[in-house]
């Protein structure tokens, strides 16, 4: 019986194609922003959580300035020195590994090809903490390190544009017209949330400070921290050790910030994690809305195929049947609507990903849940309609014009 | 004599209550046969559709027995009433009542849905039927693309699909002209003699009662007479 009234409810549906299409439409939307929404959500995120681990773990990042970024407006607070960096690795417990780096914007040439990419300036510290490791080649030496020799290691978008086709290792390439020899190509990271993390060159620091920047300052420092340690703890004292040679006075605001990964991480996911969920909601309010639409339609359907329901009484239907037929009819106009909004959500998932820049994200327990929804609003809606199909006198409805 | 098929014991029917309560039907007796071919008479507010109702298990009377198959109908509920339609009465009325946009064959198969037939039963029922009618070749119109003369008997075909012990027809030549109320007239006819379904019609045209075997005019929520006789109710209720 049930096939039956399932098949029923099919050739009712397909009887009134138009009418059907707008039925569903609010569950189409609603179905789709929910789904949309938390998948990209869940694509932000990831993406924050990617990107802030490729900075590496346990790491603090040592930056002039207050906060995120520079600062406002005022003075530009003073780079670092090398003698600062000194003074961290040989004072502050707990410290494994500190590489300072500065960078500088270049035009990298090979041949006849060019391509603008940043210029980082480090030590050869700097691959372990930032957790980067060779595909080829190698890491310069200590002695290249101290001599400032002209050679680099590059990421692989940078290789795939300057030596297509062939082996970057043993070539070389003029960076702002200084000639440097490539000795090691990276592993690629891939897109690191909203910045192409292979598209770097880096090279030591001495040979960056003498031929680009043409000062030995440190724009920033990477301090990687023994697990062993209490990261607090090793921050604070780091912050002491800074104020003192910074020549803060005690009450004063420092001019400068150590960012603490883990800590972004958590902080900026829980962030987005929380605009998820918000805008679930409010897309969950539209796919309320959509089945309230289904209701409107079903009770309009149910006085205008009055008669037709008075004809299926008067043969023999009886009230269970023609309850079930109209909410099987609700049931299965909102599942179709849920399975076109899964449709959709997976378009403007894959095109809202590609727009804003993070990864694509399926997310099968959102799909089930919204899908399970919408099933569920079919029953809830469809039911007090049916219920009044089921009620009518077959006489009056056979009457009814 | 046998028991008969049908049988109406003092039936009254009152709708509304109090002062605006309306008899429509005042104390009705009637018997009807198996196989018999009755036509209902009777000017308007007579109580003819009423009667039609009770007879169709469409309503119920508010006083009085109606007994099919020696089963009192009168004491059912809505849906056993359903099930009694479903398994022995066929309907055809007035205004056609096809589904819209749908196959005269789908059409035809509708009670058959119900009874739960297979696919192929019902397919193979339905044809018979619309062949019985004459419209076997006509099986994959909608109503839309059917005349008047054809939705009827598309709609005979339905109410005879199920093989029914009683066949009700409602003004079944109400909307149509003379021509096709004949040809509707001679397919019901046809049904009551080769099949030996029992018919029942209501009219208003005195010619298509002539098709009846039995005629029952009904006057003021009372059978008046039967076949030109005096019935003994109208008697009972004229003293």
């Amino acid at each position: 019986m049930l096939g039956t009234t399932i098949l029923l409810a099919i050739r009712e549906i397909r009887r009134h194609m138009l009418r059907s299409f707008l039925t569903t439409l609010g569950i189409v939307i609603g179905v789709a922003a929910v789904v949309t929404m938390v998948q990209l959500g869940n694509g932000a995120t990831a993406a924050v959580q990617q990107n802030i681990s490729s900075l590496g773990a346990n790491v603090l990042q040592v930056r002039p300035g207050q906060g995120f970024g520079r600062g406002g407006g005022g003075a530009q607070p003073a780079n670092f020195r090398e003698e600062d960096v000194e003074a961290i690795a040989s004072q502050i417990a707990g410290v494994r590994a500190v590489a300072p780096q500065t960078s500088a914007s270049v035009t990298a040439v090979q041949n006849a090809s060019n391509w603008q990419t940043t210029l980082t300036g480090t030590t050869a510290d700097y691959f372990t903490v930032q957790q980067w490791s060779l595909q080829s080649g190698r890491v310069w030496t200590s002695a290249e390190e101290t001599a400032g020799k002209a050679v680099c290691v590059i990421g692989e978008t940078v290789a795939d544009n300057l030596f297509p086709g062939s082996d970057p290792i043993g070539g070389s390439l003029r960076l702002n017209n200084v000639t440097c020899d490539v000795i090691g190509l990276l592993v690629s990271k891939g897109q690191g949330g909203f910045q192409d993390q292979d598209d770097t060159v880096i090279a030591p620091i001495r040979m960056v400070q003498r031929r680009f920047t043409g000062n030995r300052e440190v724009s920033s420092i990477a301090v990687a921290i023994d697990e062993r340690y209490d990261a607090d703890a090793v921050q604070a004292s780091m912050s002491e050790l800074l104020r003192e040679r910074r020549h803060i006075e005690p009450g004063e605001d420092q001019d400068f910030n150590i960012l603490d990964t883990a800590q972004i991480s958590e902080a900026l996911t829980s962030t987005t994690t929380i605009l998820t969920m918000v805008m679930a909601a409010v897309a969950g309010v539209s796919l309320l809305v959509g089945g309230i639409g289904i209701m409107n339609i079903m009770l309009v359907s149910v006085t205008e195929r009055t008669r037709e329901i008075g004809i299926r009484l008067a043969i023999g239907a009886v009230g269970k049947e023609v309850l079930t037929q109209f909410l099987v009819e609700a049931i299965v106009l909102a599942c179709i609507g849920g399975f076109l909004g899964l449709l959709l959500a997976l378009v403007l998932t894959a095109a809202g990903a590609t727009l804003v820049q993070v990864p694509f994200m399926f997310d099968v327990q959102i799909n089930l849940l919204a899908f399970g929804f919408s099933a569920a609003i079919g029953v809830i809606f469809g039911y007090f309609p049916a219920r009044r199909a089921a009620a009518l006198n077959p006489i009056d409805a056979l009457r009814h014009e | 004599m046998a028991e008969p098929l049908i049988a109406l014991k003092a039936v009254t029917k009152t709708f509304g209550s109090g002062q605006t309560a309306f008899q429509a039907l005042k104390g009705v007796d009637l018997e009807i046969e198996e196989g018999d071919f009755v036509a209902i008479m009777g000017p308007s507010g007579s109580g003819k559709s009423t009667t039609m109702n009770i007879l169709g298990c469409l309503d119920v009377p508010t006083s009085g027995e109606f007994l099919f198959k020696n089963l009192h109908v009168e004491q059912l509920d809505r849906d056993q009433r359903a099930l009694l339609r479903r398994r022995y009465l066929g309907f055809v009325f007035q205004g056609f009542n096809l589904l819209a946009r749908t196959s005269a064959l789908e059409n035809v198969e509708l009670p058959l849905l119900y009874r739960g037939e297979a696919k192929s039963a019902r397919h193979k029922a339905a044809l018979d039927a619309l062949d019985k009618v004459g419209l076997a070749d006509w099986w994959d119109h909608t109503p839309a693309e059917l005349s008047g003369g054809q939705q009827q008997r598309v709609a005979i075909a339905r109410a005879i699909v199920t093989g029914p012990a009683v066949l009700l027809a409602d003004e079944p030549t109400g909307n149509l002209d003379s021509e096709r109320s004949v040809e509707i007239m001679e397919l019901l006819t046809a049904l009551n003699r080769d099949s030996g379904i029992t018919v029942l019609m209501v009219t208003h045209e005195p010619e298509m009662a002539d098709y009846a075997r039995t005629i029952v005019h009904f006057r003021d929520g009372l059978i008046d007479r039967i076949n030109g006789e005096a019935s003994s109710s109208a008697l009972a209720g004229a003293g």
